[in-house]
Formats: structure tokens, C-alpha cells, sequence
């Protein structure tokens, strides 16, 4: 809800420090959770995470999010996706070019970001293009996953095919690890894949029909 | 008209310089005439609604007489015309300097890191970053916007093409392009307060130059520039601030309505409504302003940007007086 958003915003540094809290609660949590495994725990985290933040953030599900390092303003609400913005269209007293009745994302982003505690030196890091293969995904299990297995140094669950990005944008894969995720996903993160594993079960089902025939 | 090479087939290997002088990153004019200090000019180029290569070499005669680079757009305000790829790649035959246009919202990852690659095998050694007008403003509003990089992660994409000679895969290039990198700054819009902070961020993400969108408001481009010195990012990019003529109060007024990102004030625009030849007055006002932008520290050159006005390129270029020292 866009009033809720703002409201979000104004109060970047109180969501700054509970979402520090909450990482920290759930970063310790991590081998319980491994324990679990991240597969099941995909489906109902990201259903409870896209209710709470579509409701605070007007959240979209990209499965990336960097809130605190954009002010608490989810960058997706921009028309044009920019992940590193203002862009240079914005109108005068601070409305979006593309949607002139909305304030732009991005200059609420710099607003909530000067309230927060690290939220300046946040703002400023690079961002890297998001990877849309991970859209409709928890990004809180992904922050976590990811901070994790750094903490693990488990080398085998890092894929090596994804580490030119973290070369690229070095500071975003240190500070929001999720923005450019090196971990093994689960299946159930990759919704793009679940769909097309769907397809394959399918034919090889129907293979295997095929073959009894035979 | 200028020449292209002939007799056709033209000789891709004729004019490719791709070893770039020590300490550059391309062989491009405008990169050498910046570091040697001198004061630089680009020019914009409008490009046409047309297939045919003389209408580029036309529109381009009056701006390759004075300028170090031609900028071929890339359907700025969302609008269609031949691509910047094609502009810059007849500019490249006949033997003139073109920054390549990216907007990122006609094309993804994957095409722009391949055209990429192919406007620098043709020779052009510098590219604009940027994030693009939304498409609503053009004349195709209901086309996809693709926006799958914004104008930052595009510039760190490249640079590390360039630098690192990889694709953002991580697979290897067996020959990076050799560009000058080049990004937009829009000092006279809102935010203001931020504006010096996200040049900044483009400059850590690799821009070698900016080129500013319209300034009219110098007031406001030196409290910009104030910021800019304040925190030394003059003296790690190269800044053209951008400056074009205008043709009438009108005209004035329907820009700064009608195109995204143009600041143009009150004073201005009542300028040209008093003159007797508002044309007259407002090359006039151009060529105040490239002379006031080559006064202001921190400013390496002026790009300009006549939209349908090219013809007085030259004419406000020579009557600045900027390139006089470079005979």
C-alpha cells in the first residue's frame, strides 16, 4: 500500500535496526535450517514474506531485495526497475517521470537512506542487475543461505559458473549478498525451473509409460 | 556532405585503429583531446526516420567541423529512428568519432554486451551509458520496456568487459572493447541535493566522462559543480556540460513540459519572448552559455545538443571562441 510505504520510509532507521536483529535471530538459526533444508522451507517463507512485505513495501517478490541499502524504498516500485537510481527524468518536488501521481522511489530511497545508520554509506554501493530467474523467491532464506555459507566457507555449495558477477560488483556480493547470490539455489527457489521440471517429469513419466508398452 | 570511404566494397580493416595510445582506454579522439587537457565539443546528432546513409552524413556536416565526437542517440524520448549502431557505424567509414548510445530500455544483458562488441570491431571508441525515458513519451507507448540494466550497472558491465575482458558470465573475450566510458548527469533536476552523489556512483562504476543532459540554469549547474570539486570527482572524470539552442519561447516551454529531465527557467524562456528574432537570441543565449560552462572549474567541454537546429553547431562553436586555442 503506497501510504504504507511512505510510512516505511520515514521510519527507515526503526526497520534498519529490526531487520539487523532479525538477520542476526536467523543467521544463528542457520544449520537448523540447513537441518530443515531450504527446499521445504522455500514455499511457506516466501508466502508469509510476500504478505509482509507487500503489505509494508509494496514489495514484488524479486527475490533480491536490498531495502537496506536503498533507504527501505523497494526499487522495483520503479517504473523503469532501477536498482541504482534517481534516474535523470524526475519531477519537480521529487515525482517519477514514468507515473507523475507517485514520489519517486529513488528520491525517497536517498531520504530514507540519510535517516539510517549505515544507510549513506549503503546507498552508495553498486548494484549489479538482478537475476530474474529468482523472481517470486524468498530473499530472506537467500540472505541467510548466503551469509552462511560464507560463514561456513563451504566452497562446494557456491557455484563457480556465478562468480564473475560477485567479481563485478564486489562490495554489493559483500554487503548484500543476496543481490548477487553465489549459493546452490533449491529447486524451489528457481519457479522458472519448477515449471519446466514439472514439463520433464512429465515426459519422462510418459516415457516410462512408453517403454512398458513396449 | 562528408566523404565516405570509396570506392565500396568498403575495407572494414581501413580505419580501425584498435591499439589505443599508453595510459588510454580507446583510440578515440575525444579521450585524447580530454587528457591532454584540452577543452573538448560533442555534438548530438538527430538521427533520421530514414535507410538512407547520406541523410546521417548530411545532418553530420555541420557538427564534424567542430566536434571531437558525434553522439548518435538511441531512440532517445522513446522515440523510433535509425539506431545508433547504424550512425555510428557510417560515422566510422567516414573516418569521424561517434559515442554510441545505450539506453536500457529497448534492449537486455544479452544484446547489449554483444552490440557492444560490435560497434568497437567498427571502430567506435566511445559509449554513453544510459538508463533511458520511459517508453509512455514516445511514439510506441505500448511497447515492452526492457530496463534489464539501469545506466550504473550497464557502466560496471562494461568496465569489466573492457578491464577484465570477460562477458558478465564470466566468459572470456578473446579481444575487449577498447572504449572510453561515458555516463549522463542531469544536475538541474530533482533531487538536487543527490545529484553530485549519484555522479559520484557512476564514477565508481567506471565512467571515464559525463555529459550533462540541457543546462539553463547556471545558478544551479555551479552549485553542482561546487559539490563536485568539493568531493574531487572533477579530477576523475572528464565533465561536458550540455548546452543546445533554443528556437523559441514555445519551443521552450513545450520542451521542459513534453521531454522527461529538462529544467529551463522563468528568465529564459522570457528572454526569448522579447526578442524580436527569438532564433536569433536564443543561439545568442548557446553561445553565453558555452562560454560561461568553459569558465567554471571542473568542466573539461561542452556537448551540444541542437535538436533540429544543427546547422548553427558550427557557427555557435567558432563565435564561442572555445576551440580557438587548438590551432
Amino acid at each position: 500500500m503506497y501510504s504504507v510505504r511512505l510510512f516505511c520510509i520515514r521510519h527507515s532507521r526503526g526497520f534498519e535496526t529490526i531487520y539487523k536483529g532479525l538477520e542476526k535471530f536467523f543467521l544463528s538459526l542457520h544449520p537448523v535450517l540447513k537441518g530443515i533444508g531450504y527446499n521445504r522451507l522455500e514455499r511457506p517463507v516466501a508466502v508469509v514474506e510476500k504478505l509482509s512485505k507487500g503489505l509494508l513495501f509494496d514489495c514484488k517478490m524479486c527475490g533480491q531485495c536490498v531495502l537496506s541499502s536503498t533507504g527501505m524504498s523497494c526499487p522495483m516500485n520503479c517504473p523503469k526497475n532501477i536498482r541504482n537510481g534517481p534516474c535523470g527524468g524526475v519531477r519537480d518536488g521529487g515525482f517519477c517521470e514514468v507515473r507523475p501521481e507517485m514520489r519517486c522511489v529513488w528520491v525517497e530511497a536517498w531520504n530514507g537512506a540519510k535517516n539510517m545508520k549505515n544507510g549513506l554509506e549503503r546507498i552508495r554501493i553498486v548494484q549489479p542487475p538482478i537475476n530474474r530467474e529468482l523472481r517470486g523467491s524468498s530473499s530472506w532464506l537467500r540472505v541467510i543461505r548466503e551469509k552462511g555459507a560464507m560463514k561456513d566457507a563451504s566452497k562446494g555449495q557456491l557455484d563457480p559458473a556465478k562468480s564473475e558477477m560477485a567479481q563485478a560488483f564486489a562490495k554489493a556480493r559483500k554487503l548484500e549478498p543476496a543481490a548477487v547470490p553465489l549459493a546452490r539455489e533449491p529447486e524451489a527457489a528457481l519457479a522458472e525451473q519448477s515449471v519446466q521440471e514439472q514439463t520433464s517429469v512429465h515426459t519422462s513419466q510418459s516415457q516410462t509409460a512408453g517403454k512398458a508398452e513396449q | 556532405m562528408i566523404k565516405v570511404q570509396s570506392p565500396e566494397p568498403y575495407d572494414p580493416l581501413s580505419q580501425v585503429p584498435l591499439v589505443p595510445p599508453k595510459g588510454h582506454h580507446s583510440a578515440s579522439k575525444l579521450e585524447r583531446v580530454l587528457r591532454k587537457g584540452l577543452f573538448a565539443v560533442t555534438a548530438e546528432l538527430n538521427p533520421p526516420d530514414s535507410a538512407d546513409p547520406r541523410d546521417v552524413l548530411k545532418a553530420a556536416e555541420p557538427l564534424v567541423e567542430v566536434a571531437d565526437a558525434i553522439n548518435a542517440t538511441d531512440a532517445s524520448g522513446a522515440n523510433c529512428h535509425m539506431s545508433s549502431m547504424g550512425i555510428c557505424s557510417l560515422l566510422s567509414r567516414a573516418g569521424q568519432g561517434s559515442v554510441f548510445q545505450i539506453s536500457c530500455r529497448d534492449r537486455n544483458r544479452i544484446a547489449i554486451q554483444g552490440d557492444v562488441l560490435g560497434v568497437a570491431a567498427m571502430g567506435v571508441g566511445n559509449v554513453l551509458c544510459l538508463s533511458g525515458d520511459g517508453v509512455g513519451v514516445g511514439d510506441q507507448p505500448g511497447a515492452k520496456a526492457v530496463f534489464d540494466f539501469d545506466a550504473i550497472s550497464l557502466l560496471r558491465t562494461l568496465k569489466t568487459m573492457r578491464d577484465e575482458g570477460v562477458f558478465l558470465s564470466g566468459r572470456k573475450l578473446t579481444t575487449p572493447p577498447k572504449i572510453f566510458l561515458g555516463a549522463a548527469a542531469n544536475p538541474c533536476i530533482q533531487p538536487l541535493e543527490w545529484r553530485a552523489e549519484r555522479l559520484a556512483k557512476k564514477v565508481q562504476a567506471g565512467a571515464d566522462f559525463i555529459q550533462t543532459n540541457y543546462i539553463f540554469d547556471v545558478d544551479v549547474f555551479e552549485r553542482f559543480m561546487e559539490n563536485i570539486r568539493k568531493e574531487g570527482l572533477h579530477k576523475k572524470v572528464f565533465i561536458l556540460a550540455g548546452v543546445g539552442p533554443l528556437a523559441s519561447a514555445k519551443a521552450a516551454r513545450w520542451m521542459r513540459t513534453n521531454v522527461p529531465g529538462i529544467h529551463i527557467p522563468d528568465t529564459v524562456v522570457d528572454r526569448l519572448e522579447a526578442a524580436d528574432n527569438p532564433g536569433e537570441e536564443g543561439k545568442k543565449l548557446c553561445i553565453e552559455l558555452v562560454q560561461k560552462m568553459r569558465q567554471i572549474e571542473g568542466v573539461a567541454g561542452v556537448h551540444i545538443m541542437a535538436y533540429r537546429r544543427e546547422h548553427m553547431v558550427n557557427e555557435i562553436i567558432e563565435a564561442s571562441g572555445v576551440l580557438d586555442d587548438r590551432q
